[in-house]
């Protein structure tokens, strides 16, 4: 059950995808992003969908791991279709009751379906090959110039790296106590909603005061490193574009491009 | 002596389908006798804790079965539950798991999920805080106040409470000091002692196992290397040392000495018995060194 989210899990690996920049990476995913939102014909998802399997084949993930994101939001996925599917006006194609499909929601469905996944997958495929680290150095690096309007770029990338960073910890942690809990006969997975709803207090509990000592061990240890925030503060790994990240960037701007102008 | 466990041809690998699929327990087959204290022993990352969540159900087998009194505990997925209850299982560092207000109140929660209620609930409670080492003074105070110790005492008498027929310890001393160490051990033989219940002790301190198992297991990477009594398991000390163990220090000082060419039996384990035989030479007038 929990090992379903995956969100902010990184595959290590050292693939094309792995040793690009990560602004590079996450430029890309807002040009894809783009390119998704503008595509109408058959045609311009199948070029998105190509891409996606592409970059996923680039970086070695396997389509299992790949898909395995979707699970939590296959409810959405589903709810979303459902809803286009009967509630789009149009060209009637079938009807019993009070449900009536037309062609217009069919499209739309299947439209929308399409894209769920593709930027869900796509999402993806940034976390699995960016370590959490390198992924709030380049959204810093990116955000930097609102640093003029006095957002607190650093502090808010110095908060999501320690998020993401304590993400599996957390993960990791609940199923061991789940685990204990479980050892003594609780019972998490049937009864009432309020029984269920109680039946986590003794999960909870262990949870909350494990993240709590957790965060106060961490704050002590980055004092001990004289850490101060943002101000002045320099990095060992100073990112750098490449080569190879000109041509990566160069084709996802030109895939959303395209995409905007001929569909 | 019947086996109350039987576990027959394990595998259990995790991650199944990700980058990070691997095999923790392969092929292993082993039992646990009827009232026997038994000790598992095996280097870190072995598949100890792995292998005893199979005991009771909280992990299921990838291939191969697990026997409770010989019936396959997967049999009725639905009556897992009853399962977990036979065989109580305290896992490592089972102190995090704590939430009540207080420790009665903690130590209840397994027999209270059991059905259990009034007198015969209240005489577990303190029967088993008894059993832990826990002073009934502790009962009513937060589980936070106490100390680490003190938790993690808590927490094996929330789970011996529940009175399995096997109650099944991961490293129960594990990060405690010496004395601590001794005085929970102490504490655990004198339950099985007094019980007559099945043990299962695992530990990675081959002094510990030594001392209290009637019968070892040694596990390395994922199977099940070697099986008997301490005195059989010691007398195969350099396989153990190539399996990444220890032996007990006096197990170390017998070889040596036998190495040395003194007709000692190098399988000695405990302190009193290399005394002895140390005393038995100089009696049988063995030569000087
Ligand atoms: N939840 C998990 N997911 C993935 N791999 C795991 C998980 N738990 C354990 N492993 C792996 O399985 C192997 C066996 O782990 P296990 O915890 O059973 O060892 P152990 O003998 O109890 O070690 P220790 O003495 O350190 O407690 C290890 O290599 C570990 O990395
Ligand atoms: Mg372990």
């Amino acid at each position: 059950m929990l090992k379903d989210i995956t969100l902010g899990q990184y595959f290590p690996g050292n693939t094309l995808a792995h040793r690009l920049d990560p602004r590079t990476k996450l430029l890309a995913v807002v040009c894809y992003i783009v390119a998704i939102f503008s595509c109408h014909s058959a045609w311009a998802y199948g070029a998105a969908a190509l891409t996606l399997i592409v970059s996923a084949r680039v970086s070695k993930v396997g389509a299992k791991a790949l898909l395995r994101g979707l699970r939590p939001v296959l409810f959405i996925i589903a709810f979303t279709a459902v809803l286009n599917l009967f509630y789009t006006p149009g060209e009637v194609l079938w009807t019993w009751w009070v449900l009536r499909i037309t062609r217009e929601g069919a499209r739309t469905a299947v439209a929308m379906m399409a894209r769920i996944t593709l930027l869900i997958t796509g999402t993806f495929l940034l976390t699995y090959t960016t370590s959490p680290i390198r992924l709030t150095d380049g959204l810093e690096s990116l955000l930097n110039p609102l640093k003029k309007l006095r957002v607190p770029v650093h502090e808010l990338a110095m908060m999501m790296s320690i998020a993401l960073r304590f993400i599996p910890t957390l993960i990791e942690e609940t199923d061991k106590i789940m685990s204990a809990q479980k050892a003594r006969g609780a019972d998490f997975e049937s009864g009432s909603l309020l029984r269920r709803a109680k039946a986590l207090i003794p999960l909870l509990v262990p949870l909350f005061i494990s993240a709590f000592r957790r965060a106060d061990e961490l704050a002590t240890a980055m004092e001990c490193r004289c850490y101060h925030g943002g101000e002045g503060r320099t990095k060992l790994h100073v990112l750098r574009f490449a080569a190879r990240d000109y041509l990566v960037l160069a084709f996802y701007v030109a895939l959303a491009a395209a995409i905007i102008v001929l569909d | 002596m019947d086996e109350i466990i039987k576990v027959e041809n394990l595998t259990h690998t995790y991650g199944e389908g990700t980058p990070f699929c691997r095999s923790a327990v392969e092929h292993m087959d082993f039992a646990v006798r009827r009232g026997e204290l038994l000790g598992l022993i095996g280097h870190t990352g072995s598949g100890k804790s792995t292998l005893i969540q199979h005991l009771n159900g909280l992990l299921k087998p990838t291939e191969g079965r697990v026997l409770l009194d010989g019936k396959d505990i997967w049999a009725e997925p639905k009556k897992i539950r009853d399962v977990r209850f036979r065989v109580g299982l305290v896992f490592q560092y089972p102190e995090y798991q704590l939430f009540e207000e207080t420790v009665y109140k903690d130590i209840a929660f397994g027999p209270a999920n059991m059905g259990l209620r009034g007198e015969e609930l209240d005489r577990r409670i303190r029967e088993a805080a008894r059993f832990a080492g826990l002073d009934e003074g502790l009962l009513d105070k937060s589980p936070f106040a106490l100390s680490g110790g003190q938790k993690r005492r808590v927490a094996i008498a929330g789970v011996i409470a529940m009175e399995p027929e096997v109650l099944v310890l991961d490293e129960p001393s594990a990060g405690l000091d010496p004395r601590g160490r001794e005085e929970l051990l102490e504490h655990i033989r004198a339950y099985h002692r007094e019980r007559g219940n099945t043990v299962v002790l695992v530990s990675h301190s081959m002094e510990e196992i030594a001392r209290y198992a009637d019968r070892i297991v040694v596990l390395a990477h994922g199977r099940a290397l070697m099986d008997g009594t301490p005195r059989e398991v010691f007398s195969r000390a350099a396989e153990l040392v190539r399996a990444g163990l220890d032996v007990p220090q006096t197990t170390r000082i017998a070889m040596e000495l036998q190495k040395r060419g003194l007709p000692i039996d190098p399988a000695v384990y405990t302190v009193e018995e290399l005394a002895r035989a140390l005393l038995a030479l100089k009696k049988g007038g063995g030569r000087g060194c």
